[in-house]
């Protein structure tokens, strides 16, 4: 594994093997010191052509843990933001030796792009790209499902997730619908037809328009954030009659089993997609998704950089 | 003084013969021609056509001389086998007066290479508001007869059909790009399976099907002329089935790269395979390409749209809609039509020079090769295989989707009016 621009990129074992990694480097961050010097020497950029706060500071703070240079390179002020092309970008990156660039993007793709136009020969990471993907944050994900409802097992075999809200523009749901699967969870989208893509009926997993039908056999809900913008673009008439269909609040959080999980990767509109008692309830995990993220991130950039062989599959 | 050619052992209709030409015309044709003073040439194992013609090019000149020239363009379809080109109105400034077509008629003129046909703006600025000025256009030296807003589609129901009616006058054609722009607001890629994983945004074939069946439906009723570009989806060609069915006055093209090309290729998020109307699945590739062996679709058009290397080296998004086609054009209708059974070189000579040019009222085009007609001849080895190099074409771009594919046939020679224009390994 030389990049990671797509969760279809990755074996089974391989996630299985992020996963195991980041559980290590967490139990490694809870220690006395929190910082490995692993990555020590090496140059990592955070180029980010979108605004992402959480993302950046997640990836900056998973770099730094393995004493690793990282740059931030954001939009605003930056020569993206001056029209200079992802190519220039690249080879100027290039230029200066950056071992591994974890680019977010808004065209869907622009991770491939740098990957596989020898632009540049560091390590690409998919921080998100336009409506591609979103790997980083579906490994986090499957993390933070697995410690609560997977009782030891590696994968995520039978478990029952639904994925709530806009799919049709959303990269954390094409990420998790190719990981979970992949770790053997049955997925159930929930969306409203306008919000789900032409060509899901081939994915693989089951879709209702009908939150309520679902909700009381499932072991998590992952709740997407809403775009206001979406309703000027006509996909539903008004925030009120979204939330009423597709909002996660106090009554379909009562139904829900009694093990069952509430997630979201933010950042969350409360009183829109969730109210504000469901983010914060006891099933809340919506927090601990944050504190993974950077554990998870650790694991993904101490694979890609760490020289391990590829051979030695795992951590090693 | 005179120029002779003698060409040796191809095969016109079937009959292995020898072509001789004089000037500008087809003088004899038959078995072990001599001619006196000719300059030989032994094309065995080589086919020969009417010099092919294309109603859609894309030339950039005036306004983007950096990626194609009337020139370089003229050269790129010489090697393709071709003797007539049409030149898209989108240039800029855009080609909607009789300035403008006569400047590109003039250039194509001089280069000499090739018949240039203006294609004319249906809208001024092909803004898709007021109508250009056609009828000087028509009359204009460059005698348009094609119009075509391509790139936009004519939206406007109204102007549409003020469009078909005013072109009766002078018995012109409207080529529509068929597009509903509402539909299809930042589209990059066909709407299905691909688009829903890659994060592309959609555009789907009722978009393009949904015009056809209007514009048909309204040269029906003003009794025009109506020419539908590059149709891309099963639907539209159920669309122009049923409309020839009812007699309406309607014809079709298809391009190369659609007859051969699917979305799977847009998982490499590489814009060379970005084009508009874009790739589409398996079977709307095999339902057109029997559309085009029935007649359904009546011609082969390449749609040849060069880029500058910047607008294709980004992110899909960003990158521009287009393809190259002029130079692989006939080896992909080799491939996809010809040695799948689907077309003899009879009717690839319909497809790809006659009906072009009778769309097109390119009356010194299209002819077949009989003695007494021009000299615009196409001799291609039809087996002869041959790696498509982007670095080595004449055209200024290099946005081929055929860079590094191995397809069949080799274009020998193309003579224009009884002059050679190309000869390979020249």
């Amino acid at each position: 594994m030389k990049h990671l621009l797509s969760i279809s990129d990755l074996s089974k074992s391989q996630a299985i093997t992020i996963l195991n990694t980041a559980e290590e480097l967490a139990r490694a961050s809870d220690g006395p010191m929190k910082k490995l010097p692993t990555l020590r020497g090496r140059t990592i950029v955070n180029l980010f052509a979108e605004d992402s706060t959480r993302t950046r500071i997640s990836f900056e703070a998973a770099a730094k843990r393995l004493s690793a240079d990282v740059i931030n390179f954001s939009a605003k002020g930056s020569s993206v933001s001056k029209g200079e092309s992802l190519k220039d970008t690249a080879q100027t990156l290039q230029a200066m030796g950056a071992d591994a660039v974890i680019i977010r993007h808004s065209a869907s793709g622009a991770a491939a792009r740098l990957a596989e136009n020898r632009w540049m020969s560091g390590a690409v990471i998919n921080a998100g790209d336009g409506t591609h993907e979103h790997p980083s944050q579906a490994l986090l994900d499957a993390f933070t499902i697995r410690r609560h409802l997977a009782h030891g097992r590696e994968d995520l075999a039978g478990l029952h997730i639904a994925i709530v809200g806009d799919v049709l523009h959303s990269r954390v749901a094409r990420s998790n619908v190719l990981l979970l699967t992949k770790l053997g969870a049955k997925v159930t989208l929930v969306a409203p037809p306008t919000l789900l893509p032409v060509g899901v009926e081939s994915w693989p997993v089951t879709v209702s328009y009908d939150f309520d039908a679902v909700i009381e056999s499932v072991d998590a809900v992952m709740m997407l954030r809403i775009q206001l913008e979406r309703m000027s673009e006509m996909f539903f008439p008004n925030a009120r009659e979204y939330s009423r269909y597709f909002g996660l609040n106090s009554d379909r959080l009562r139904r829900m089993k009694p093990t069952a999980i509430v997630m979201h990767p933010g950042p969350m509109n409360r009183g829109l997609e969730i109210t504000a008692d469901s983010a914060d309830s006891a099933r809340s995990v919506i927090v601990e998704q944050v504190t993974n993220g950077v554990s998870v991130r650790m694991a993904i950039l101490y694979l890609l950089l760490a020289g391990v062989p590829e051979s030695e599959g795992v951590i090693a | 003084m005179t120029t002779k050619y003698l060409i040796k052992n191809v095969d016109v209709s079937g009959v292995i013969s020898d072509i001789a030409i004089e000037n500008e015309l087809i003088t004899a044709i038959g078995s072990n021609l001599q001619v006196e003073g000719a300059t030989e040439f032994d094309f065995t194992g080589s086919v020969a056509l009417p010099g092919l013609v294309d109603l859609h090019t894309h030339l950039r000149e005036p306004g983007k001389e950096d990626a194609e020239t009337v020139l370089s363009g003229s050269q790129a379809a010489a090697r393709g086998g071709f003797t007539a080109i049409s030149a898209m109105a989108n240039t800029s400034p855009v080609a909607d007066t009789a300035g403008v077509v006569e400047q590109v008629y003039r250039l194509g003129q001089s280069a000499g290479l090739v018949d240039v046909f203006p294609v004319g703006a249906v809208t001024q600025g092909i803004q898709g508001e007021h109508l250009a000025e056609i009828g000087a256009m028509a009359d204009s030296a460059a005698r348009v007869r094609v119009f075509s807003d391509d790139g936009n589609c004519v939206f406007d129901p109204l102007l549409m059909r003020r469009a078909l009616e005013y072109i009766k006058k002078f018995d012109g054609v409207i080529a529509q790009h068929a597009q509903e722009p509402r539909l299809t607001q930042a589209s990059q890629m066909n709407e299905g399976f691909v688009s829903s994983q890659l994060g592309l945004k959609g555009w789907p074939a009722i978009a393009e099907e949904s015009i056809i069946a209007r514009d048909v439906l309204m040269a029906d009723h003003v009794q025009a002329r109506l020419h539908v570009c590059h149709v891309t989806t099963q639907g539209g060609v159920e669309i122009i089935r049923w409309a020839k069915s009812r007699g309406i006055n309607v014809t079709a093209e298809v391009t190369p790269h659609h007859l051969l090309l699917t979305d799977e290729l847009a998982r490499s998020y590489d814009p060379i395979y970005k084009v508009n109307p874009p790739l589409r699945t398996e079977s709307d590739v095999m339902a057109l390409r029997e559309a085009l062996a029935e007649g359904i679709i009546d011609i082969v058009a390449t749609d040849h749209a060069p880029h500058a290397a910047e607008t294709k080296e980004c992110e899909w998004q960003e990158a521009s809609f287009g393809m190259l086609g002029l130079e692989t054009a006939l080896p992909i209708i080799n491939m996809t039509m010809v040695q799948t059974g689907l077309l003899n070189w009879s009717q690839v000579a319909d497809r790809m020079s006659a009906a072009p040019a009778r769309i097109g009222r390119y009356e010194k085009h299209g002819s077949s090769l009989t003695v007494g007609s021009r000299a615009h001849i196409t001799v291609m080895n039809p087996t002869q295989l041959w790696r498509v190099d982007r670095d080595r074409l004449a055209s200024r771009s290099r946005n081929t989707p055929f860079h590094g594919m191995e397809i069949p046939g080799v274009v020998q020679a193309t003579f224009f009016n009884g002059r050679i224009t190309h000869k390979a390994g020249a």
